[in-house]
């Protein structure tokens, strides 16, 4: 399970974040927001090779002394960042994947209402829910 | 199961029907801009919901090879038949047998109406594209009637 979970816009501010303890909530805003510039690298350098995967996870992004930080971009820009403990060892990188997979399906259900105008904040009840009970962050 | 496609038709003839028969200012031009932005909201939204098992895109001219095979297919159940680009922005798709002209007459009869049937499409295709990162500027052009062409106009930078 992460610690925090966060979506960024296509002009990278946060639409969404949520921790496992609200007091944390700043710290997080910082550790996520360092992370976008290695994910702009690592875009960038995927889309001038010529052999690449192409998949829309990154992987790690960084690890640093208390957590680790995994990163996925989709096709419209959007950010997804995921903060996992470094204790935490139990988590393999295939259920990194199907966590950002989830949150991706999450994401465009959200995105399709009519009533979202992209690029505001997420306050939809069911995209929260969705994360609580897919066990991506459970405050 | 019932004709899916053909649902989508009627829904559309009614929505031109309704901004032209909107009581209030109907300047011609109003019409096509209402259409045009309600295209473009459904273009971000099918976009995303497309593109969410597909690869990354490469470049700008995958992006376009994308709308013209898999988004055309998912919408019009067809191909864009021609697509042509001067590799400095600009991208013309030519549809010969365009989903909403067909069923009007292939004579001269209704070209001037052809504009609004076009409206959405150009707002489809603009959201789409938005969505995928690239702002740009969509125009359409009756040739003879089913056939079409959407002008795509990407500013550099």
């Amino acid at each position: 399970m992460a610690v925090c979970v966060a979506v960024i816009g296509k002009e990278n501010y946060p639409l969404y974040l949520r921790t496992v303890s609200p007091e944390e909530e700043l710290k997080f805003h910082y550790t996520v927001h360092t992370s976008l510039d290695v994910v702009e690298e690592k875009v960038s350098s995927l889309t001038k090779s010529s052999n690449d995967p192409r998949e829309l996870y990154l992987g790690l992004l960084y690890p640093t002394e208390d957590y680790k930080v995994y990163g996925y971009v989709t096709n419209s820009k959007i950010k997804f960042v995921i903060v996992v403990e470094s204790a935490n060892t139990a988590l393999r990188d295939n259920e990194i994947r199907t966590m950002f997979r989830k949150l991706h399906v999450a994401y465009t259900d959200m995105f399709c209402n009519p009533f979202y105008n992209p690029g505001e904040n997420i306050t939809s009840r069911r995209f929260e829910e969705a994360i609580q009970t897919q066990e991506i962050v459970n405050a | 199961m019932a004709d899916v496609e053909s649902l989508f038709e009627f829904v559309h003839m009614e929505i031109v029907a309704y901004f032209l028969n909107k009581p209030g200012k109907n300047v011609d031009n109003d019409v096509i801009q209402n259409l045009e932005r309600l295209g473009f909201g459904v273009g971000q939204r099918l976009v995303e919901r497309f593109t969410k098992d597909s690869g990354r895109f490469k470049d700008e001219l995958e992006i376009m090879k994308y709308i013209c095979k898999d988004f055309w297919t998912a919408v019009y159940k067809k191909q864009i038949d021609n697509l042509r680009t001067n590799h400095q922005g600009t991208y013309v798709l030519q549809d010969n047998n365009f989903q909403l002209l067909t069923q009007m007459s292939d004579g001269k009869q209704y070209t001037e109406d052809a504009p609004k049937f076009l409206a959405f499409p150009c707002g489809l295709i603009r959201g789409a594209l938005s969505n995928l990162g690239l702002s740009c500027s969509v125009s359409a052009d009756v040739l003879s009637m089913p056939k079409c062409k959407f002008q795509i106009v990407i500013p550099k930078s």
